[in-house]
């Protein structure tokens, strides 16, 4: 279980719990603080609060292992290096889950160059599963996607969830955030959270 | 050895050939003749300056104002690398940061140079000790504010990267490798260029100053070498120093990038 206890960060101030296998969809309009609050718990940025794994503190363990069990998928992805496969410590074993995702087998040599928005979205997502992380936190994974991939995409992390995985989803789509969240935590502009049932 | 002595009086007709730029300037109005007036009042009273310091530090051959000379000097290399940065660190590394590498590296070459091969006596005769001190200085100078700059550039251009990186719980060290790797080159590529150029493009100003001065040229270069070789050391040091202390200085113990350490008082 995820605990965010009075997390702040500039003007954001927010407490929630996140249960194994659970999918929140985090909500509100553009540059309310939505991966500001992500990137936050993630820690990736300096902030105060106390954010708990099963009880273990995060500053208990080194950033770098707490963001293994807890990470964040930003909704612009970078690339380090200049071909798809670089990107992966396995590629051979993720390839089962880049073809789940509707790239082809042979996309490991490909140049991130010439890669379209949406196969690097997808594409950084199945980078991202690779960890196996407890609590994964997307942010706006679907929205450059056409139907079908955000389709498989929901599909691959509904899986996950099954399997214990937790999942923080911000999007923009009411209907969506209906779809995977089991609860809809809506930010406001003041920088709280208001939880409500799909 | 002989050399040509030169009078201020020698100096006159040369110097018009600045002047003739100010005309040029003027002429063909590339409003430049202001900056150039400037820049050659410094240069004759800074150099002029310099030759009475340095007579004074000889006679002198005190530890204590020779100390004070090399530091001053340090200073100033620092304020260069600052105004070289595009993006500068906030606090006290701005200058912090570029002082302690050109002195590390400045410094440790200088002291082994003097303290294994020339053996001036003292060991710190300012006639050695300044001017050695003085190439180190503006060399190794060359390559930090090179690799402090590609450092700070690219990981504000590279910072999805970074963070993408970060986030799959890469540790700052891994994270920030590829970016290290890039300043480093630039840092080291100015010095690697004048080795290869050394001789067939350019003659290094300290070795033809020693031939004016009546030096056989085939001992002149052995100065040079020495020179050279110090410097490509210093230039090593130096960069390797201030690019892992930047890269430390812009993240946290928490593997955090903290870009927000960058000053953006600047407005370019």
């Amino acid at each position: 279980m995820l605990t965010v206890r009075e997390l702040k960060r500039l003007h954001l101030s927010v407490s929630f719990d996140l249960q194994d296998g659970e999918c929140v969809a985090l909500q509100g309009p553009s540059g309310v603080g939505k991966t500001l609050l992500l990137r936050s718990i993630a820690d990736l940025d300096p902030n105060e609060g106390t954010v708990k794994l099963d009880g273990t503190l995060r500053e208990a363990m080194p950033a770098p292992a707490w963001r293994r069990r807890v990470t964040y998928l930003a909704a612009e992805p970078g690339w380090w290096s200049d071909t798809v496969q670089e990107h992966f410590t396995a590629w051979d074993d993720a390839l089962p889950l880049v073809a789940r995702l509707g790239l082809p087998n042979d996309c490991g040599p490909w140049s991130i160059q010439r890669l379209s928005t949406g196969e690097r979205l997808r594409l950084a997502l199945a980078r991202a599963l690779m960890l196996r992380s407890r609590v994964l936190m997307l942010d706006e994974p679907t929205s450059a996607l056409d139907s079908a991939s955000a389709a498989a995409v929901e599909a691959l992390i509904a899986e996950r969830i099954l399997d214990g995985t937790s999942v923080v989803w911000s999007t923009h789509d009411d209907a969506q955030a209906r779809r995977i969240g089991s609860r809809i935590l809506a930010m406001r502009p003041d920088g709280s959270i208001e939880e409500s049932q799909p | 050895m002989t050399y040509i002595q030169l009078s201020y009086g020698n100096l006159v007709l040369p110097a018009l050939l600045v002047v003739m730029d100010g005309v040029l300037s003027l002429a063909l109005r590339l409003k430049l003749e202001r900056q150039l007036a400037i820049a050659t009042v410094r240069m004759v009273v800074q150099l002029v300056l310099v030759g009475y310091v340095l007579t004074f530090l000889f006679a002198a051959v005190s530890p204590f104002w020779t100390a004070l000379a090399a530091l001053t000097m340090v200073l100033f290399a620092s304020r260069e690398i600052v105004a070289r940065q595009k993006r500068r660190l906030e606090g006290v590394w701005k200058y912090g940061l570029g002082a302690g590498c050109t002195l590390l590296a400045a410094g440790t070459v200088t002291m082994f140079a003097l303290l294994t091969e020339l053996r001036p006596d003292p060991w710190y005769h300012p006639r050695y000790a300044l001017p050695l001190l003085g190439m180190m200085l503006g060399n190794t100078m060359t390559g930090i504010s090179l690799g402090l700059d590609v450092l700070t550039n690219s990981l504000v251009r590279e910072r999805a990267a970074v963070e993408a990186s970060l986030a799959l719980g890469g540790t700052r060290h891994q994270a920030l490798l590829p970016v290290i790797r890039d300043a480093l080159r630039s840092g080291f590529m100015p010095i690697m260029n004048s080795m290869a150029a050394i001789g067939l493009v350019s003659l290094p100003g300290m070795m033809t100053g020693q031939i004016l001065a009546g030096v056989e040229p085939v001992d002149a270069v052995k100065y040079q070498l020495l020179i050279m070789f110090l410097i490509a050391g210093g230039t090593g040091l130096g960069t390797l120093a201030a690019v892992l202390g930047g890269a430390h200085l812009l993240t946290d113990h928490r593997h955090r990038l903290r870009l927000d350490r960058i000053a953006t008082d600047r407005s370019e």
